[in-house]
């Protein structure tokens, strides 16, 4: 069975996150001046091929924990799976 | 046992300082062993870099990919044994993605893309790369990188400047630190640091392309000059 995963990947709120800083001062130069706190993360989309969902969120996690995310630097959540066909 | 010692350096997909590595090896004196990231064999040489450049486009995050390369394997179990291994900017992500070095590199402060020449403060002596430096000597390197902040948990930062393992900060010309000479927003202006053994460092700056008089300045000759007198009193 195949599942769709979501992977959100994102730096850890005590880090400075530089890109976020500069979204953020953008956003008033074009109008918007009530928006703040912006971060930029990742977002990983994948399909898995497993027995059961178990399984597959497991793999997921694993993935996530050892490759898609550094986990002194980003938190990972993982987000609807979704069972896309056989 | 032949006068010179021999120093690999890993070429990965991406990597672009290989050359300049095996150039500075030689110049200084020692032999260079191309290595490559798809052979688990290090050729039986007696130190390791891990040089420059944008290892697997730096796709992911910078030296996330490349991590898993077959030959890291190899590297790991060498620098298990005790032998040295120095990666440089590319090479230093790389590290700490495999968890050789603590802490991680993210983007500059500033955003942008830093390429000049910095002022280096040696903080220790104890690593084979700066055995033959004294703590507070200044060295002048180039820095060329876009991702080179150096940042840990709080933890982390506490443990490796309370075990020293800080090797290299950004500092003045006279060696004081201060934001003003801090080129990338790195913590507590670290530019290197090694493993808890000493036998593994990482830093940002340039010391291949600094050891050539005729093209720029020379602070990165003491610590290729380090590791080859290091490795030579070693098997003699």
């Amino acid at each position: 069975m195949k599942r769709r995963f979501e992977v959100l990947v994102s730096l850890k709120p005590g880090l400075l996150d530089p890109q976020g800083k500069a979204v953020e001062g953008s956003l008033p130069a074009m109008g918007w001046t009530n928006a703040s706190n912006v971060r930029v993360g990742k977002h990983i989309e994948l399909t898995i091929e497993a027995d059961s969902e178990e399984a597959a969120r497991a793999q997921v996690e694993d993935m996530a924990r050892r490759l898609l995310s550094n986990p002194v630097i980003e938190d990972y959540r993982i987000l609807a799976a979704e069972e896309v066909g056989r | 046992m032949s006068g010179r010692a021999r120093v690999g350096v890993v070429t990965f997909p991406g990597s672009l300082d290989d050359r300049d590595a095996l150039r500075a090896v030689e110049l200084m004196g020692g032999e260079g062993v191309r290595l490559w990231h798809a052979e688990p064999d290090l050729a039986g040489v007696d130190a390791v870099i891990l040089p420059g450049g944008f290892s697997y486009g730096d796709y992911l995050r910078a030296g996330a990919i490349a991590r898993f390369a077959p030959v890291m394997r190899e590297v790991a179990s060498f620098a298990a044994r005790g032998g040295p291994v120095l990666g440089i900017c590319n090479g230093f992500q790389i590290l700490c993605e495999a968890g050789l070095l603590p802490g991680a590199l993210i983007r500059n402060r500033s955003l942008q893309f830093v390429c000049r020449v910095v002022n280096l403060r040696v903080e220790t002596s104890t690593t084979p790369f700066t055995s033959h430096l004294i703590a507070g000597e200044v060295l002048s390197i180039p820095i060329k990188h876009g991702e080179g902040q150096f940042v840990g948990s709080t933890d982390q930062i506490a443990r490796i400047e309370g075990e020293g393992q800080v090797v290299f900060r950004y500092c003045s010309p006279e060696g004081a630190l201060g934001d003003e000479w801090n080129p990338n927003g790195a913590t507590n202006d670290i530019a290197g640091v090694r493993s808890e053994e000493g036998n593994v460092v990482g830093l940002m700056p340039h010391p291949e392309h600094a050891v050539d008089p005729d093209v720029g300045p020379t602070g990165g000759q003491p610590i290729f000059g380090s590791l080859l007198a290091e490795l030579l009193a070693g098997v003699s």
